[in-house]
């Protein structure tokens, strides 16, 4: 007797962009109540090929076919008719609207009403997703976010569910309860293709990993057979780099001093920072670790002078008190900063890498004279894309054109490249695959060796413990104090990320 | 069924340069259809608006001489829109402007000098320019938008120059008729050359051209001037000023409506009174926009747009078709054309 055909079976599937294969024959197979990672790094196909399973893209070559039986998927539409469910990395919520509210405005023919919201409660429940439908959506953390679109998902009663880096945002428990509902899941005999690139997830939760490079299946396997060190090396296809341990070296005159700052927001749903104090000398890399939305972007824009109404404390650069000065005045005295938003904040989206440098350069560095030196740019977006193996579709592309990874290699160099005795990064691999992640990692660690000091903002506590020689923790817009790096474990820190300092636990 | 707009994945160079073009000649169709069911001739209709304003002398120089006022206030406008700051008042400041500079003439009366007409352009842009600002302090100041409150400018320098020109600046020769005294020669824009029409003032915009290239295509502040309009955020980062940015682009805009004002004045009214305009400082909207926010757009679709308006005094006489009708006409076209730069950029699709 032939055993039950597969959930899904992909043969052949490949999309060319322009003179790109961003998908090159890719066979990928699902089977009901398996939870199956797609690996690969940014660039290596994943997105397109998820795409074309959702049918937001047509495969120039291939078949996919449903429980046995080709199918063609038109678009979203269909590919939900059929029973497949997408959770994206990026929510597309309401912030005003009720938890309730947003689920049923993403559900075709549904109103926020009593049965609905006694159906979405019975669904919670089942899979252990805990939601309180009343509550407007902007109080909610990123996990809380997740659950509303997978909620929202589930009701469709998808049987192949795709997740597309779901814990990203997420703190350590919040990544443990996503685990368990995805097991009940499994359990009822839903299948699940699972996109991350935390290995250690993967090596945990999944029980087959197809793994992509350069458009090409190079490996299926079994990822609790594998290390995170052997799935990163089939992912690049050599071997990554551990980052080299922050230096010994003794720390020098503080460089960063920001004493008792308090901000109110300037929009709404803004979270107010409360007397925060935090000193980063030269020498030294500081990570500050924290749950999205608990005042990182606030904190990074007072650094900077991009914004916020100071409401008291002071904020110095070597020395130089510059609480209410603008942004170029900062540079000038060896600051340079990473912004968390790749494209729009960091970048001109339509303009070229060359164009781009002008953003954080002109006030410090040589870009010509009243008249910009397109040379001169030119120059510099080279040298960058050189250092850093910037790769893109041609010599000068546009910032959108660039895989995230390339891009924040991109602005990362840019900052680089200044010679900055000071650096603040927001995020500095936020969506970032790990052979880019690694040398961004390293390049500013080795730049607190030569005696910068670098201060990291981070979510993702494997990169702030890896990086950093000191580790504070941002919660509900106050900061408890650094603690070496050393002295500390994930679970004192994460334990840390949902107290505010000062409070009771 | 919803009907929605999906990216396109590429937009081939091809398209980008067919497009516009397609637009116009479906702009053509509609106006066309519009005038058959009108009941008119479609032949007298091209003579008039297409024939009649390229092949004489005289016409071709009108036309250039229509196209000034519109060149000059739309390449300003380029610089406010492309910093996505919204000045609809230019044509207060184009009065604004007509105002402060034939001040200068009135008050020179009787005197003869080179200085009167330089001093009359300058304290035409002046007077723009200071017009201009005022929409742009208060939205730094107070927050409120520069949209209604240049709007509404407008109207306050309408009624001003009224009152003026019925008022204090009154010819007191002139048996009670709204006006100013007539400027003398040495306050005339004249012609370039003996028997033309056309003045200094169409140089100044053939300038103002050539300098908008130069300043937004390769000079810093141009790139802030983009840069905001662009990703506000990423200017912010930058460290453009916002609020001296907003000051820059209205004072441009400003300046630049002002000069076409009292060109205007100078060159074709030699008087004040009390309406100086029609409509210039609006119609530049569109010439801005049908130019794709660029310089040299901005000129030849000003070009295009005078010989519309040519067409439309001597349609009003031979196809008996109101004033209005141009001013259909013209938005047809830029509907087409905003019509067509959407569809390059997005495909149609029905949803069911």
């Amino acid at each position: 007797m032939r055993s039950a055909p597969p959930l899904i079976r992909c043969q052949g599937l490949s999309k060319t962009f322009g003179t790109l294969k961003a998908n090159d024959s890719v066979d990928l197979l699902v089977e009901s109540g398996e939870i199956h990672a797609l690996l690969g790094e940014n660039g290596a196909g994943k997105s397109t090929f998820v795409k074309m399973l959702y049918g937001l893209l047509k495969p120039d070559a291939g078949t996919i076919s449903w429980l046995g039986k080709a199918v063609t998927l038109a678009d979203p539409d269909a590919a939900r008719a059929l029973g497949i469910g997408m959770v994206f990395q990026h929510f597309s919520l309401f912030d005003d609207l009720t938890v309730l509210e947003n689920i049923a405005i993403g559900t075709a023919g549904a109103r926020a009403d009593q049965a609905f919201a006694a159906r979405v409660s019975a669904l919670a429940r089942e899979y252990g997703l805990e939601l309180d439908l009343q509550r407007p959506v902007w109080t909610l953390s990123a996990g809380e976010r997740q659950r509303i679109e997978i909620a929202r998902c589930l009701l469709q009663e998808p049987r192949l569910i795709v997740l597309d880096e779901p814990t990203s945002v997420l703190t350590p428990q919040e990544a443990e309860n996503l685990f368990a509902s995805l097991l009940r899941l499994q359990a009822k005999g839903a299948g699940i293709l699972f996109i991350s690139h935390k290995l250690e997830e993967v090596r945990r939760i999944c029980t087959a990993a197809t793994i992509l490079r350069g458009g090409k299946v190079v490996a299926r396997t079994d990822p609790r057979k594998e290390s995170a060190r052997s799935l990163a090396a089939l992912m690049v296809g050599e071997g990554v780099a551990d980052v080299r341990p922050p230096s010994t070296l003794e720390t020098g005159r503080d460089l960063l001093a920001v004493r008792g700052l308090s901000v109110s927001p300037e929009i709404a749903h803004g979270i107010p920072l409360r007397g925060i104090d935090l000193t980063v000398r030269a020498g030294e890399v500081v990570a500050i670790a924290g749950v999205a939305g608990n005042g990182q972007s606030e904190f990074f824009a007072a650094l900077t002078g991009e914004g916020g109404l100071i409401q008291s404390g002071t904020v110095s650069i070597d020395g130089e008190d510059v609480t209410r000065r603008p942004i170029g005045m900062r540079r000038r005295l060896g600051a340079a900063f990473v912004p968390e938003g790749r494209l729009g904040h960091a970048t001109l989206p339509q303009r070229t890498l060359s164009e781009n440098i002008m953003l954080s350069w002109h006030e410090t560095e040589d870009v010509g004279g009243f008249f910009l030196s397109l040379d001169k740019l030119r120059q510099a977006a080279r040298k960058i894309i050189t250092r850093f193996d910037v790769r893109g579709p041609n010599a000068d592309p546009r910032a959108a054109q660039l895989s995230g990874g390339n891009l924040q290699k991109y602005i990362v160099g840019r900052e680089i490249e200044r010679n900055p005795r000071l650096i603040v990064v927001d995020q500095p691999t936020w969506g970032v695959d790990a052979r880019a992640a690694s040398l961004i990692r390293q390049t500013l660690v080795d730049l607190a060796g030569q005696g910068a000091a670098v201060l990291v903002i981070t979510q993702d506590l494997d990169e702030a413990f890896e990086m950093s020689d000191r580790i504070a923790v941002i919660c509900a817009g106050r900061m408890h104090p650094p603690v070496p790096t050393r002295m500390t474990n994930r679970e004192a820190i994460g334990l840390l990320m949902t107290t505010a300092h000062g409070e009771a636990a | 069924m919803v009907l929605s707009l999906v990216p396109r994945q590429g937009v081939s160079r091809v398209r980008e340069i067919v497009t516009p073009l397609v637009a116009f000649v479906v702009a053509l169709v509609i106006a066309a259809l519009v005038l058959l069911a009108m009941g008119k001739s479609l032949k007298t209709a091209a003579d008039v608006y297409v024939v009649e304003p390229l092949t004489t002398a005289w016409s071709l120089q009108e036309v250039i001489l229509k196209a000034t006022p519109l060149t000059l206030i739309a390449i300003g406008l380029i610089f406010a829109v492309r910093a996505n700051r919204w000045n609809i008042g230019a044509e207060g400041q184009y009065v604004v402007g007509g105002m402060f500079g034939g001040w200068v003439a009135i008050a020179a009366h009787g005197m003869e000098g080179v200085w009167i007409l330089p001093a009359m352009l300058i304290a035409g842009m002046a007077g723009g320019l200071v017009y201009g600002l005022i929409p742009a302090a208060l939205r730094n100041r107070f927050g409120i938008s520069e949209i209604l409150s240049s709007l509404m400018l407008v109207y306050v320098a309408e009624l001003a120059l009224d009152y003026l020109v019925r008022g204090p600046w009154r010819d007191r020769t002139a048996f009670n008729f709204p006006k100013s005294v007539n400027f003398d020669a040495a306050a005339t824009l004249g012609p370039l050359w003996e028997g033309g029409k056309l003045h200094g003032g169409v140089l100044l915009a053939l300038l103002a051209v050539l300098g908008a290239v130069v300043l937004l295509g390769r000079s810093r502040f141009g790139f802030a001037v983009s840069a905001t309009g662009e990703a506000p955020r990423a200017a912010n980062f930058a460290g453009f000023n916002d609020h001296r940015l907003t000051l820059a682009v209205f004072a441009i805009s400003g300046a630049l409506a002002g000069l076409a004002g009292i060109i205007e004045v100078s060159a074709n009214m030699g008087q004040l009174q009390p309406s100086i305009s029609q409509g210039y400082g609006f119609t530049a909207i569109i010439v801005a926009f049908l130019g794709r926010l660029n310089p040299v757009g901005a000129l030849v679709s000003a070009l295009v747009l005078a010989i519309l308006l040519i067409g439309s005094e001597t349609a009003q006489i031979m196809l008996k078709l109101p004033f209005d009708m141009t001013r259909a006409f013209m938005g047809l076209l830029l509907l087409c054309i905003l019509a067509g730069e959407a569809l390059t950029r997005y495909k149609v699709r029905w949803n069911a």
